[in-house]
């Protein structure tokens, strides 16, 4: 049991170091660091601008989309080397948010079933962020639900023509491209008629509105279709196979390893080491330190969770299924972590602007952008499904609309 | 990076986990839950020809000199099986108090007796209600003599030797506490056995009336080495809470499966399944969390008193989750003396308080990781 590199990591690891260091945006450095959840923007740059220029660097110098072959914008490199990578990009990896839905997602989908001349000519950009990506796939009818989403697709002649709504599309305002999942045939039960393509979201009849959540940023949009034409080469897998398509996107999104996810710890022991309460330090106090010990071990229990699996990377193994827990564990406590802040802080805790409330703020953006933590990329009710039958083995939910004829599933609970 | 066992540990772990399903089923469990036995003379004898009891400890002395990552795997197995043997308390207490204080003359005195299963050994360290302390400690040593009463001691009644916290001072700091080592049947000693919460492994109440006493280590140091033990015992006793949470789990888990009501199986609902999917998390974050104590266990790293709080806190809370959520899933079957569920229950609950309790660890935890960030 060890944490070394084996010597090949540890040349990668040199090279990759050095190459960071003589070239990354050192400017942004402390304030990437100090950026947390509900908290991405930059001060005196857009972060989009400073985002897509990093990632072209590192495409120019080929440290774009490691994992992914050299003929499509990537290093060839193996999983290990990725998280390598990740490890010593550190705070400037941050930038990489903008890219993950089409790095992690719509790139691997497009590798598993675009033509090859869109390979060539789609995934290069991709991997250099010279273009930009997002995945349509959720619906105000389509959730955790996705495969009841009701966005049509029609043949006419060599095109499929789209009208429907998806929501919740991050980066749809300032994304070139996008997977699109839609449905095909209402006559067949649900996960039977859908099919997936790729589109230009500067098509016409594509309407990208953002949308003003709950803590008043706008990162998610509503993607409006009006008859908006698709080529059919730009399809996906076959006709009516969509729903098998979009599990190969969404099994990567869970296979992002490495990355660490964010939990708010290190933000709230760096808090706490410092502020005083009434009756001296909070530190000193009896019940903050219960507190922090609890969430302390949530925090170090994920990231030696995460270095098992980067273990079996290393060793060229399949990780086993012990990372699933990550983002179910870390969402709900960010969420706590941030009110706990902000009892710390008494009556003052609901002073929100970043003169008055304690470091400029963090802890109240994080708390009003912590909901949206626990619901994208799966609710932790469908991480806890996964858990329970995928890796526990017990029986999935009874699904009473599973033979219907997609047409004849209700649509209204009272009615 | 290899944050895992080696192969050779692993092969470990399953052999330990085959002689424990032959030698240690729950039949075997309970034979000494029911008090017709103090502990399973039978299964001891077992683990000391299979070399589990002196795994750790050096060729020199007897042991298999094999290391702490090698207990860890075998810890776990033990858990697993609530295995109602001292193993925890001679071999994480008491041989680690020996290795790292003992003189050459008290290791070769007993390390080889606890490596062949002839000599049990034991810390007797709280005095009463309350967490380890050095103000805790109020038996007096004099003249080469103990005097005064030692509970809850785990095995107490059962143990050959003992290693005795003593205080030798009163300027209210740590130097005024020192180790001895008792021959509990030497005289000068009643041992009573205490009724507690999990029967199948016992806790005592030592009396010392001018007991003979041979001293641990230097004067005045005994307070640091039984921080140093207890870090120690922390991670393998975390194992031990690894082996159980799992267990547990499975427990849950084929019951969900296999019972039926409202005609399908409860493992099909989801306040089942989510209850299932949450002792999972549990289990998880306590098992990694333990893997790093190990790593910093087997290479006496400068990290091992953090990782020894974390693993503790981690394990504890998954042990104690895994075990009350069992007896749930099972309904009124898992509250039957006749299910199993109890005796993990039992067990989580013991050995959230062997060691100190949560409270206590979680303080120490904070403690550890400013020192660490002041330094």
């Amino acid at each position: 049991m060890n944490f070394d590199d084996t010597p090949q990591e540890a040349e990668f690891r040199k090279t990759a170091r050095a190459w960071i260091a003589a070239n990354a945006p050192k400017q942004y450095e402390e304030e990437l660091r100090k950026s947390s959840l509900g908290r991405t923007q930059l001060k005196n740059a857009n972060i989009l601008e400073v985002a897509k220029a990093w990632q072209k660097k590192k495409a120019d110098a080929g440290w774009a989309c490691l994992h992914w072959p050299k003929d499509y914008g990537g290093r060839g490199a193996s999983p290990i080397e990725r998280v390598i990578w990740q490890q010593e990009e550190g705070a400037f990896g941050k930038l990489s948010g903008l890219f993950i839905i089409g790095h992690g997602m719509c790139g691997p989908t497009m590798m598993a079933f675009a033509r090859e001349e869109h390979k060539r000519k789609y995934l290069p950009p991709l991997a250099s962020g010279e273009k930009v990506w997002c995945q349509l796939f959720s619906e105000p009818a389509g959730g955790s639900d996705v495969a009841g989403l009701r966005t049509r697709a029609e043949k006419d002649g060599d095109d499929w023509i789209v009208n429907g709504q998806k929501i919740w599309t991050s980066g749809a305002h300032y994304s070139d491209y996008g997977i699109l999942l839609t449905r095909t045939d209402p006559d067949v039960p649900k996960h039977k008629g859908l099919t997936m393509f790729f589109l230009d979201m500067k098509s016409p009849g594509v309407e990208v509105r953002p949308i003003k959540q709950a803590n008043g940023n706008s990162d998610f949009n509503e993607v409006y279709f009006t008859n908006v034409r698709i080529p059919d080469h730009q399809r996906l897998g076959e006709v009516n196979d969509g729903w098998n398509v979009s599990l190969t996107t969404l099994m990567n999104e869970r296979m992002s390893i490495g990355a660490g996810v964010a939990t708010g710890f290190p933000e709230l022991f760096d808090y706490c080491s410092s502020l005083m309460l009434e009756d001296g330090a909070a530190i000193e106090d009896r019940g903050v330190r219960s507190k922090l010990a609890n969430w302390a071990v949530r925090a170090s229990g994920l990231r030696y969770t995460s270095m098992r699996a980067i273990s079996a990377l290393s060793r060229g193994e399949r990780p086993g299924p012990e990372n699933s827990i990550g983002k179910l564990v870390a969402g709900s406590m960010i969420q706590d972590v941030a009110a706990y802040a902000l009892d710390l802080q008494g009556a003052a805790g609901v002073l929100s602007g970043p003169e008055d409330a304690d470091v400029a703020g963090r802890f109240q953006a994080m708390l009003l952008r912590a909901p949206g933590t626990r619901v994208e990329g799966g609710t932790d009710e469908i991480m806890r499904n996964i858990i329970a039958e995928r890796v526990l083995g017990l029986p999935g939910d009874i699904r009473v609309d599973k033979d219907v004829p997609f047409n004849k599933i209700p649509t209204r609970g009272r009615s | 990076m290899n944050f895992d066992f080696s192969d050779d540990q692993k092969q470990l772990r399953d052999q330990a986990r085959k002689f424990l399903a032959e030698k240690c089923s729950p039949k075997a469990v309970r034979a000494v839950l029911d008090g017709k036995a103090p502990y399973d003379r039978e299964l001891w004898k077992g683990l000391a020809e299979m070399g589990f009891l002196g795994v750790a400890i050096p060729e020199e002395f007897g042991g298999a000199g094999a290391g702490h990552l090698e207990l860890c795997v075998i810890a776990e197995e033990m858990g697993r099986a609530l295995a109602p043997v001292p193993f925890s308390s001679t071999v994480y207490l008491a041989a680690e108090a020996l290795l790292i204080a003992g003189s050459d003359a008290q290791k070769k005195k007993w390390l080889p007796k606890i490596a062949s299963g002839e000599a049990i050994g034991t810390l007797a360290l709280f005095e009463g209600k309350g967490n380890p302390s050095p103000k805790a400690i109020k038996l007096a040593a004099a003249g080469g003599t103990l005097s005064g009463v030692k509970k809850p001691v785990p095995d107490g009644a059962i143990a050959d030797f003992a290693v005795v916290a003593a205080r030798t001072g009163s300027s209210g700091r740590d130097g005024d506490v020192s180790l001895f080592l008792v021959d509990l049947k030497a005289g000068g000693v009643e041992a009573k056995s205490l009724t507690n919460i999990d029967p199948t492994r016992g806790q005592a109440e030592l009396t010392f009336k001018n007991c003979k006493a041979e001293p641990l280590g230097a004067s005045g140091e005994g307070w640091g080495v039984i921080t140093q033990v207890l870090d120690r015992a922390a991670v393998l006793l975390a194992f031990e809470q690894v082996g159980g949470s799992d267990r547990a789990l499975e427990m849950g888990r084929d019951y969900a499966l296999d019972r039926i009501a409202f005609g399908r199986p409860i493992g099909s609902f989801q306040a089942v399944k989510h209850m299932l999917a949450d002792m999972y998390v549990s289990a998880t974050l306590a098992r990694s969390n333990s893997y790093y104590g190990a790593w910093a266990l087997s290479t006496n790293a400068g990290e091992l008193p953090e990782a020894a709080a974390a693993a503790r806190i981690s394990a504890t809370q998954a042990f104690q989750h895994c075990a009350k959520n069992n007896i749930q899933v099972h309904g009124g079957m898992g509250f039957t003396w006749e299910f199993d569920c109890h005796m993990y229950y039992r067990r989580a609950n013991a050995l959230a308080l062997t060691l100190g309790s949560l409270s206590y660890w979680e303080d120490q935890l904070i403690d550890r990781m400013r020192k660490k960030n002041a330094a």
